[in-house]
């Protein structure tokens, strides 16, 4: 039995027959998988032999141990389940109050099972579960269904997008917060949950309150001191679009679909623009003082910095309000903006067409409605290419949109989305952290030596912060010396962080198990061919060279190596022994 | 890789705190490339590398004086060193001390934190990204120790208690940085007026302040002022090699590429501000931090938060010493330093360092830099003998 931290809790939810019930998992699965992202794993691993649609595909929702304390960026929470854009292990890390709700009502997870045969939402407050005719909700946009659901605690929720089947539909949280990556709102369409609401009332227990203060401190001091977070330029003043300028000046905003590196009409379209023309107020998840979240002043939710980039420079568009408009149309009807604009400027390139903001506007509209265009679009950018015999024209890996940082511009991010269990995501590892960001330390960003093992420490690294569940950001700044701390804090289990790295690998490796199950091996560990074929746009004094395919290929092959998997990318059944994994190969 | 690897090796001797031959240094990727082969050593990391997600791991007894202090302090500390300095207090926490070279002892405090000492005094630290981290964990370690054994000897001389090793070790050290502590004023002129000239002039004054001693690499920022953007080093860039590595900020925030600009870039802002000078130079000099530590105000209310909110007035000479954290936070030195470099040439931050203003050109905040290090040192040596 767990005592602190953890609630020792999860709920199990038959939506087929509305029932629910309580499980109370022994506290070695918790020591083993932490909670959140980890712990969501080991229950999505029970389903190995089933397709995304399948009624038994669970979806998990999975709030770690910190989650609900007074540890730093806590307020995280895991969206799981095979995605139904990629095939993969499909998991998001989203903010807002959703976990903090839920360890409050005193679970560390909620398991949907089973499928529904109307439209309904499952309201949680404590040990009550209550299933409600949705249907009033259905013609409604996002933010008006949330006005409906005002008071029910916090509130996720898919938009009429994911209800007509968009293949990259996102799960909103408290208006703000997407759950958008990997097409994890068509899965609750699926099931015909059109929402999810929960409250709860109880206190986590904190197991020493005194330590996790001290802890605290230490993580406090290194996020103030940190230039990228607290800085001048740095995300809690100007939000993620931070990182616009810098992108632009390192030669690495993809521009065009990715056919140069360099949009010239950048910095009329920076974070300072958006400053200036919309006087952003700060928004955060529950529990962060770092409040990256940016709204207008009439409650607008502005775009993050990937969205704005290829609002922008992936498209040619040099229009801010259109960028401004297309995000909040995805996320007024559910859509992840990654995926929609990646998919709009494959369309561009195929078709041959420049999209003016009007036709930006117009086609996203068909997207979410699954009309004209629109409904050959919403399956994503790789099957549409696909059918449009043009596959390599889609710029993403295993089926999931490229982020808006070039990897011909950090080569450890071009290693990184290409081992990334969910496909093309630049969170798996972050290495923009240390190629661009200079943190904990700067690297050589046009280099792959040394890069293999530093995206799987990183790879390891991020699934425990997913795990516990904590911000990737606070990471720029922290590590996981400072949150072993706070976890043993928090649960009184004595750790450090070589040990959470351990189980890091665990968690990771246990995707890549399921992945290869799901018959993902080396062949869909790689990039699009236009990165190792065509330049990207070169700076005032430096060069930006197509990747070699060769130092490509041998960093991958190291990292497998590193990694424990065979030369083709597959799990072995050695690893999985030393990791106490089991073994399914 | 064997690059890296060679980089920081040379490093470690340049700035005098390994001799040559001795820092063995092993970078992992598939397979581990080792500066030097030394079996007795080698074998060991070799196994803690198995032990540890990591990819770098440095072992070396640093140079004197540094190996004699921690040697040192480490016979007097039980279970790990616990410096008062900012560096040390942000980012490594605490030393701990292994209890003899083996891979258990090892691992098990590297679990914990990044660094570990070795009853002999040498120092194994590790990076997870680049070497460069287990370089910097080694001279930070160097640096706290330095402060700390010096620190202690001064309350040693008030309380009468010294020892004649530790006495030893301290006059060993001060004659050698009294011989090496030699510089002539020198200016180059300013205001700067091409972009060129400012990268030039920030290089060489960097460059200097490191050979100096005044700065370990990868700590201390610069910054000059030309026609409404601040040019300043960036976060975590070595200020002896800062070719590449200045960020343009501009003063009305229209860019933000300046992401990456050294954590004091609000300080040095606020410094503008207030003293209407153009050029800024922060380091760490030793006594200038050990002097900051000696307070002996008696029933202080703020005692034991002297680095968060000193409530008093602390002067050495006429250099305020002030509180203030690394940054921007509620405690950050950028609320105190800005007010208290109005009418002075210099203020001390509490267990951190010195920032020192220049109208012109970048050598005065380098020389007020050098004069009040000395200031501190003269002291220190007055309050000793
Ligand atoms: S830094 Fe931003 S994303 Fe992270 S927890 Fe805070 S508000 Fe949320
Ligand atoms: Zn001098
Ligand atoms: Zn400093």
């Amino acid at each position: 039995m767990v005592r602190y931290g953890w609630t020792g809790r999860i709920l199990e939810v038959y939506l087929g027959d509305r029932t629910s019930r309580v499980i109370e998992p022994p506290a070695w699965l918790y020591e083993k998988f932490i909670g959140g992202k980890g712990l969501a794993g080991h229950y999505l691993s029970q389903h190995l032999d089933m397709e995304w649609d399948d009624p038994d595909m669970p979806i998990l929702i999975f709030a770690g141990p910190l989650v609900g304390t007074r540890a730093p960026t806590s307020g995280r929470t895991t969206v799981m389940s095979r995605s139904p854009l990629t095939g993969t292990v499909g998991d998001t890390s989203v903010g807002g109050g959703l976990g903090t709700k839920m360890k409050r009502a005193r679970y560390d997870g909620i398991i949907l099972r089973g499928s529904s045969n109307k439209w309904i939402g499952v309201e949680i407050v404590d040990d009550s579960v209550a299933f409600v005719d949705a249907s009033p909700l259905l013609g409604l946009t996002n933010g008006d269904a949330m006005d409906l659901l005002a008071g029910k605690g916090s509130v996720a929720l898919i938009g009429p997008a994911a209800q007509r089947g968009v293949r990259f539909s996102s799960l909103m949280v408290d208006r703000h917060f997407a759950a958008a990556r990997n097409g994890i709102g068509l899965g609750f369409a699926k099931k015909q949950i059109k929402y999810l609401s929960i409250d709860g009332g109880a206190r986590v227990p904190v197991y020493d309150a005194r330590e996790l203060v001290r802890a605290r401190e230490d993580i406090f001091r290194l996020v103030s001191a940190s230039p990228i977070l607290l800085g001048e330029s740095g995300i809690r003043n100007m939000g993620t679009p931070a990182l616009y300028d810098l992108m632009h000046t390192r030669r690495m905003m993809p521009t065009d679909n990715f056919r140069t590196t360099f949009f010239s009409d950048a910095p009329d379209l920076n974070a300072n623009a958006v400053k200036e023309r919309y006087s952003p107020r700060k928004k955060g998840c529950t529990g962060c003082h770092i409040l990256c979240k940016k709204g207008s002043r009439d409650g607008v939710v502005l775009p993050e910095f990937e969205t704005l980039s290829h609002f922008t420079a992936l498209l040619c568009n040099n229009d801010l309000h259109t960028a401004v408009r297309a995000n909040e149309l995805c996320n007024e009807y559910g859509i992840d903006t990654i995926s929609a604009a990646v998919t709009l400027a494959c369309f561009s390139e195929i078709e041959g067409e420049r999209l003016t903001p009007d036709r930006i506007m117009e086609i996203l509209g068909q997207i979410v409605r699954r009309e004209d265009i629109g409904d050959q679009l919403a399956d994503g950018s790789a099957l549409w290419a696909a059918s449009r015999g043009k596959p390599s024209l889609s710029m993403s890996v295993k089926g999931l949109e490229l982020p808006a940082y070039d990897p011909r511009g950090a080569y450890g991010m071009a290693l990184a989305y290409a081992t990334s269990t969910r496909g093309g995501c630049h969170l798996r590892a972050y290495p923009i952290g240390h190629e661009i960001l200079r943190k904990p330390v700067a690297t050589d960003r046009f280099s792959f030596a040394g890069k293999a093992r530093t995206i799987k420490i990183a790879e390891d690294t991020n699934a425990v912060i997913d795990s516990l569940t904590a911000c990737k950001f606070v990471f720029f700044a922290s590590s996981l010396e400072e949150y072993a701390h706070a976890l043993t804090a928090v649960t009184g289990v004595e750790t450090t962080a070589t040990d959470l790295s351990k189980t890091g690998e665990r968690i990771y490796y246990h995707e890549r198990i399921m992945n290869a199950r799901w018959g993902f091996s080396s062949k869909d560990d790689d990039l699009p061919p236009r990165f190792f074929e065509e330049a990207g746009s070169s700076g005032p004094d430096f060069d930006v060279p197509p990747l070699n395919r060769d130092d490509f290929l041998g960093a991958r092959g190291r990292y497998y190596k590193i990694r424990g998997l065979d030369a083709d990318g597959a799990p072995t059944r050695d690893k999985a022994k030393e990791l106490d994994l089991k073994w399914t190969g | 890789m064997d690059r890296l690897v060679a980089r920081y090796v040379a490093k470690m001797v340049e700035q005098r705190i390994a001799d040559d031959g001795m820092p063995v240094l092993g970078c992992r990727d598939s397979d581990i490339v080792w500066s030097r082969e030394d079996p007795k050593i080698t074998g060991i990391l070799e196994d803690v590398f198995e032990h540890l997600n990591i990819n770098s791991l440095l072992h070396c007894r640093p140079a004197e004086p540094y190996g004699s202090m921690i040697e040192y302090l480490a016979a007097h500390s039980d279970g790990a060193i616990l410096p008062q300095d900012t560096e040390t207090r942000t980012f490594l926490h605490d030393l701990p001390l292994a209890a003899s070279f083996t891979m258990e002892e090892v691992v098990h405090n590297l679990k914990r934190r990044k660094t570990v000492i070795l009853p002999g005094g040498e120092i194994i630290s590790f990076g997870t990204v680049s070497p460069q981290q287990a370089f910097i964990g080694f001279s930070s370690v160097c640096f706290a120790c330095f402060v700390k054994f010096m620190s202690d000897r001064l309350q040693d001389y008030r309380a009468a208690k010294m020892d004649d090793p530790a006495r030893r070790i301290m006059d060993d050290a001060l004659q050698k940085l009294q011989i090496s502590h030699t510089h002539e004023k020198i200016s180059h002129g300013g205001p700067y007026i091409t972009q060129d000239e400012v990268h030039r002039e920030m290089a060489r004054v960097g460059r200097l302040t490191v050979m100096n001693g005044m700065v370990d690499s990868y700590f201390g920022n610069i910054s000059y002022l030309m026609d409404d953007t601040l040019y300043i080093s960036q976060t975590g860039s070595s200020l002896d090699e800062l070719e590449g590595t200045i960020d343009p900020y501009p003063l009305d925030g229209s860019s933000c590429a300046g992401i990456t600009a050294s954590s004091e870039l609000t300080a040095h802002l606020r410094i503008l501000e207030t003293t209407g000078k153009r050029a800024i130079l922060h380091g760490h000099p030793k006594f200038s931090v050990i002097m900051s530590l000696d307070c002996r105000v008696e029933d202080c209310d703020g005692a034991g938060r002297c680095h968060l909110e000193c409530p008093k007035m602390r002067t050495i000479g006429d250099v305020p010493i002030v509180s203030g954290e690394v940054g921007t936070g509620r405690y950050g030195l950028c609320n105190t330093v800005p007010e208290a470099m109005v009418g002075n040439r210099g203020v001390i931050v509490y267990g951190h360092g010195l920032f020192t203003v220049g109208q012109t050109d970048l050598d005065e905040p380098l020389n007020n830099l050098l004069d009040i290090e000395r200031l501190c040192l003269d002291e220190f040596v007055r309050l000793t003998s």
